[in-house]
């Protein structure tokens, strides 16, 4: 089978009818192929973030990734980019699920879609994806460590105006999550929280923990990056989206 | 984790990055995930002009781990309330 894919930059219209720009790879086979989009972490749009969509496509999928620090340096480095968007306070949740759902919507009508969409991010991105699960109409999730879906009236903000946990009954997808118990945020008693309030709404998820791992094990390029959780969290991965993704 | 832990304060000078030297109005100032340095988390800051439109968002970016930072801080104020400073701030 042709194994060929596409990866590019390109301009999806976000929300508030922003143009952003955001990171596209794809196979280049007839299809259908099942879509994905990347929500990027905290420290932005980067090169390894890019690879990780790029991983995507070479496994089958159609992948965006959408620059949410676009707009506050547009054409800057992912790192410039993330630093003008702490400067600016931060991205706010309506925002950046407006820039997901413009995502999803790309995929959705790309010509060798087979209409199944997930999303996946990873530290920030993790929690904008438990977001995504109770906000938008995705066929599953996967948060990779995001922290704060269980956040305290203090840790909420103008930007940030709902524990992404509270909203856990709206959830319509099937999650599965992704931690190491060495992380502080989400720490171990904020997974069973996050497993207590998923069972108490009978959702579909799993949510795995990886001994001898902390945040952004996936990281390759980070002090975090564990190898036996990244391996076997790619297994994961794969096998979740195979699963709900597939064609129906 | 992420902390998202942010601190901002107003300063005045110069900083010079990469395309040679800007004015400066504005420090952000952060513990959290790090861009390059080789830790989970350093002591950030971006010395930065508040109201620039370059699309590259000139910055002078630092990243120290946690203990680096303190004996910077401490040997700025160390510098600042020298006795030559002291008199000619």
């Amino acid at each position: 089978m042709y194994d060929g894919v596409l990866a590019e930059t390109i301009t999806i219209t976000g929300h508030d009818g922003d143009d952003i720009e955001a990171y596209s790879a794809r196979p280049l086979g007839p299809g259908p192929f099942p879509g994905g989009v990347v929500i990027h972490h905290m420290p932005g749009y980067d090169r390894a973030t890019k690879e990780i969509v790029r991983t995507f496509a070479v496994y089958g999928y159609a992948a965006i990734c959408p620059n949410l620090f676009h707009r506050y340096a547009p054409g800057a480095s992912a790192g410039d980019a993330a630093a003008a968007a702490r400067a600016a306070g931060g991205v706010p949740d309506d925002q950046a699920m407006g820039d997901v759902a413009a995502a999803v919507r790309e995929l959705r009508r790309m010509p060798n879609a087979n209409g199944k969409v997930g999303v996946i991010g990873y530290c920030s991105g993790g929690r904008q994806t438990y977001l995504a699960a109770c906000t938008l109409e995705i066929d599953a999730a996967i948060d990779c460590y995001g922290g704060r879906v269980v956040a305290t009236p203090e840790e909420l903000s103008p930007s940030h105006p709902v524990a992404p946990i509270d909203l856990t009954a709206r959830i319509g997808c099937p999650v599965l999550g992704l931690f190491g118990p060495d992380d502080r945020n989400p720490s171990p008693e904020h997974v069973d929280r996050m497993r207590e309030e998923l069972e108490a709404h009978g959702k579909t998820f799993e949510l795995h923990s990886f001994e001898g791992a902390g945040h952004a094990f996936f990281s390759t390029d980070r002090p975090s990056y564990r190898v036996d959780a990244a391996k076997e969290g790619w297994k994961l991965i794969w096998k979740w989206f195979g699963q709900h993704l597939a064609k129906a | 984790m992420c902390t998202y832990l942010t601190m901002q304060t107003d300063v005045a000078g110069s900083g010079l990055g990469a395309g040679g030297w800007f004015h400066v109005d504005r420090a952000v100032i952060y513990f959290d995930h790090p861009q390059d340095a080789p830790f989970e988390h350093a002591l950030c800051v971006d010395l930065v002009t508040q109201a620039a439109t370059s699309p590259s968002q000139e910055r002078v970016a630092l990243e120290l781990d946690a203990a680096s930072a303190r004996r910077l801080a401490e040997t700025i104020l160390a510098v600042l309330d020298s006795p030559e400073a002291t008199e000619l701030s």
